[in-house]
């Protein structure tokens, strides 16, 4: 500062006010599934540094039961109440955390990544990069350097007659019951999806024992791979293409059948004559939805990338992302078929992802370059397939299913705006409240909708019904899936109990001045006792004040 | 005043918050043709994202903005979810001497308070414990919900013949003879006969491109939410520094504590983010309602808010342009929103405010106004502090 000016001091200001943090790392990597856990191998092997790898598995049974950070549908075996026994299957289904362990990487298990908070212009009260990490008693904060994100995918929702019965639930919310949790409580599943990662599940749950009796797909033709299909197919499974679930039939259980209805190819049902299908689960696999959610509540850039499924980090060769600390891997970065059907992309994602990190950090690390990492052609539309998925499905649906079961808000609700239910506004609206009319020069943007009908602001935060909700919004004003901006996700982007969170150390002088708005005594003065004007001489009142 | 045709309107007004939908709400209401002109979405910025209270007794639009919101879904014709009355819960000694000021202020406008000992409070307030010190019961104020009210403006403006343009910059002003007569946008020239200029961080440089100084400084605060509890009988309640209320759905929306000061040449993609701070607001919540210290956060929100050097709101016709209305509510806009409008429609077509006295808001407060007030307050970015 070039004035000599005597700065004044604002106490109800954060300056000086940022929380002890005594845990401290070089490199955190978040979630220790192929790509993470060969991120964190790596960056071990390059020596001297401090690698951290969290995992939120095993969550905990209450948080499952919201449907975080998988729709595991109810369709948790009892045995994961059992903390010590979950965690054994956890390290007995993945033996490199082992060694990750013996290669001096602190290996957090159980642990949530709900934020990220980097320094920034804007948010700059607390020094360095921290990311606020949850157990199952507390919210804390560990300070890193580099981090790199491999958390995973979870299942796109569609909405249908009885969805929200225990026993629908994700595909991969199934996957990671039968291979991590060994735990699902299922015997026989019908299959919703015949890409190659329902596919794949399908095959890797026969082989846990669950009969997958059917596969239904809205298309033409089941666009995974042959082999995984003649697989199911030699055990039993019948494949229903044009074709979609109605309605399931529940009993005390939840899923007991579900019947299925053959459809034309603009999504129309053809026949009252149902074919009903016994089972006790329908699994969600429509589309697997890389898990961004920490990525863009951060600020990276992100956008629609259909050879990646979706909405991910805009990255470059290296893995890195738009912010010059965070690395993205595995899943996450871009779901495509080759990628589902071997580890060894995500792997070599996590090992690029570790060795640009390594860089960034100045630490030894191997100079061999990796062939940067490309997603396969597509063939298909992945965003018109969403599409297709929802106007059969839902909208096309006799009954008026929840689009989002955790405020109940319809399809109908989406396309029209509808006040929610609970304000039982019977008001007659006008044309002024439609989604063309409240934004007519933007593209319709979700948080908006979000804003006014209340769809995906429950506590599964969204998770299930966020895809829907940007399908709806794309065919209600007739644009492209990929032109619909994404919803923003907020922090923290796991639920965490009030309790939680508050026992997050922080400085003592935090309380200082908390009292008071911005602490302006001039703001409260009630006007019959202002007397203007105001020079700022006089501000130096250190008289306690609050606001409203 | 008089309609126009084409690419212009008789008011236009640069800022689609609370404060300029409201205002063209007012005059579209009196068949005055109103453009709106927002850089981002309608209500984009603070406007939706605060609390939702209702209650500014310190204020000279207190009385209007008590007798307009119990009006407000009906004149509207749209929900705003408004909810009457308020609890403020102290916790301990200093906070309710410190929260004592409603009371006062009400009473002294002839609105009623009544202090509430710990047992009244745990009666009224079922999540509340055994830590209360003691609390107020306010028969004035309330809250409502920011989104929906928002967007009744928006859409009542529209029925009566307004209309809101988003996503549309306003970049600069072309004048004659002292006067307004067009705003350059993004999206091209719109004449007028008057502007108001209702910006929020934005006002004071769009308003120096007019000559005119509207001294300002903007910070980040945070909000969280929980998932929905019970509805307890009354929602507006608040205390232990925070300022929030339960929804109408039960979610437990609050927010308080310190603020950041920024540069708004800063700000990332319009994007306010929230900090690690939205623990320490978790703590005071569960201190507050510790029956509710179980609830699930869910989300939390940030947003950028500007402040006047006094902290006190701007509803001015500055003399030196004959024809701009300049309003900044500082930091407390939402609730005052009804009658901040109805002001701002005063001041555009007669000159001066029918129902209050504006005079404590001109900004001639400031003529004496020292250059270096952020440094001698202390209202400074970090990056300044620091040197940077």
């Amino acid at each position: 500062m070039k004035s000599h000016a005597p700065i004044g001091r604002d106490r109800a200001s954060v300056a000086g006010k940022q929380p002890p943090i005594d845990e401290e790392t070089d490199l955190l990597i978040i979630g220790a599934g192929p790509a993470g856990i060969s991120a964190a191998l790596t960056a071990a092997a390059g020596g001297g540094v401090r690698v951290t790898l969290v995992d939120e598995n095993p969550v905990p049974l209450k948080t499952m039961g919201e449907e975080v950070p998988l729709h595991f549908g109810g369709r948790m075996a009892a045995t994961v109440g059992n903390r010590n026994a979950v965690l054994e299957s956890v390290l007995r289904a993945r033996p490199q955390l082992e060694e990750a362990i013996e290669a001096g990487i602190d290996v957090r298990l159980g642990t949530a990544a709900w934020g990220l908070f980097p320094q920034r212009r804007t948010a700059g009260w607390i020094d360095g990069h921290v990311a606020g990490l949850a157990d199952e008693d507390r919210a804390y904060l560990l300070r890193f350097k580099q981090v790199i994100v491999a958390a995973g995918c979870r299942d796109m929702g569609v909405a249908f007659d009885g969805w929200q019965r225990p026993g629908v639930m994700g595909a991969s919310a199934a996957y990671r019951l039968t291979s991590i949790y060994q735990a699902l409580d299922s015997r026989t599943a019908v299959l919703v999806g015949g890409g190659t990662e329902a596919l794949q599940i399908g095959n890797a749950l026969a082989d846990a024992g669950i009969r997958i009796a059917a596969v239904i797909e809205q298309a033409e033709a089941i666009s995974g791979p042959a082999e995984l299909l003649s697989r199911l197919v030699a055990s039993g499974t019948r494949v229903f293409t044009r074709h979609i679930i109605q309605q399931t039939v529940g009993d005390l259980q939840g899923v007991a059948a579900v019947r299925v209805a053959p459809i034309d190819g603009e999504g129309n049902r053809l026949s009252d004559s149902l074919e009903r299908i016994e089972c006790d689960t329908v699994l969600l696999g429509i589309a697997a939805i890389p898990a961004i959610e920490l990525i863009e509540a951060v600020g990276c850039a992100v956008s629609f990338q259909p050879a990646r499924g979706g909405h991910v980090a805009v990255i470059d060769g290296l893995q890195r992302s738009s912010l010059p600390f965070l690395y993205v891997a595995g899943d996450c970065a871009g779901v495509w078929p080759s990628k589902t059907l071997s580890d060894n992309t995500a792997r070599r994602e996590g090992r690029i992802a570790a060795m640009a990190a390594l860089r960034a950090l100045g630490a030894k690390h191997d100079d061999t370059q990796e062939a940067p990492i490309a997603p396969d052609q597509v063939a298909g539309d992945v965003a018109l397939e969403r599409l297709e998925w929802v106007r059969a499905m839902t909208l096309r649906s006799a009954v008026v299913p929840f689009v989002c079961q955790c405020e109940e808000v319809t399809a109908a609700d989406v396309l029209q705006l509808n006040p929610p239910r609970y304000l039982q506004w019977r008001g007659d609206a006008s044309e002024s409240w439609r989604l063309g009319a409240v934004d007519p020069e933007g593209t319709p943007h979700p948080d908006v909708v979000k804003r006014l009908t209340r769809a995906g602001m429950g506590p599964c935060q969204g998770r299930r019904c966020r895809e829907q909700i940007a399908a709806l919004v794309a065919l209600g004003s007739g644009r492209a899936l990929a032109d619909i901006p994404l919803a923003t996700y907020r922090p923290p982007v796991r639920p965490l109990r009030l309790a939680q969170l508050a026992v997050l150390p922080e400085a003592a002088a935090m309380g200082e001045g908390w009292e008071s708005w911005f602490g302006i005594p001039s703001q409260w003065i009630p006007f019959w006792r202002l007397e203007p004007p105001y020079s700022a001489a006089e501000s130096s009142a250190e008289e306690p004040v609050s606001g409203e | 005043m008089s309609s126009r045709n084409g690419a212009g309107a008789a008011v236009v007004i640069v800022g689609g918050g609370v404060t300029g939908l409201s205002a063209a709400w007012w005059l579209a209401r009196e068949g005055v043709d109103t453009l709106v002109i927002e850089a981002a979405a309608a209500g984009w910025g603070a406007s939706g994202r605060n609390g939702g209270g209702c209650s500014h007794h310190h204020s000279p639009l207190f009385r209007e903005e008590q007798r307009l919101w119990p009006l407000m879904d009906e004149l509207l014709g749209y929900p705003t979810e408004f909810q009457p009355n308020r609890i403020r819960i102290a916790l301990d000694e200093r906070q309710f001497a410190l929260y004592r000021r409603a009371l006062d202020n009400g009473a002294r406008q002839g609105y009623r308070s009544e202090v509430l000992d710990p047992k009244q409070v745990r009666e009224l307030v079922p999540l509340a414990g055994d830590n209360v010190f003691g609390g107020y019961f306010h028969h004035f104020g309330g809250h409502a919900n920011p989104h929906r009210t928002l967007q009744a403006y928006a859409c009542a403006m529209r029925d009566c013949g307004g209309r809101l343009l988003q996503h549309t910059r306003a970049l600069g002003f072309d004048t004659r003879d002292n006067r307004v007569v067009g705003v350059r946008t993004s999206r091209g020239t719109f004449a007028c006969d008057h502007i108001v200029i209702a910006a929020g961080p934005a006002t004071g440089e769009l308003a120096s491109l007019l000559g005119v100084t509207v001294p300002l400084m903007s910070a980040r605060a945070e909000m969280i939410v929980t998932e929905p509890l019970p509805l307890m009988s009354l929602g507006g309640v608040d205390g232990n520094g925070l300022y929030g209320r339960q929804t109408l759905r039960g979610n437990l929306a609050y927010g308080g504590g310190p603020h950041e000061w920024i540069d708004v040449a800063d700000i990332e993609n319009g994007r306010p983010y929230s900090t690690p701070l939205l623990a320490s607001i978790s703590r005071r919540l569960s201190e507050l309602l510790p029956k509710a210290a179980h609830a699930r956060v869910i989300r939390s929100w940030a947003g950028f808010i500007e402040n006047t050097p006094d902290g006190r709101p701007v509803i001015d016709r500055p003399i030196a342009v004959e024809n701009l209305t300049i309003a900044t509510l500082s930091s407390v806009g939402f609730g005052v929103s009804p009658a901040a409008g109805r002001a701002i429609r005063d001041l555009v077509m007669t000159g001066t405010c029918s129902f209050a006295d504006l005079s404590t808001l001109t900004l001639a407060r400031f003529a004496r106004l020292r250059t270096d007030w952020q440094t001698l307050q202390g209202w400074l970015p970090r990056a300044v502090c620091a040197g940077e």
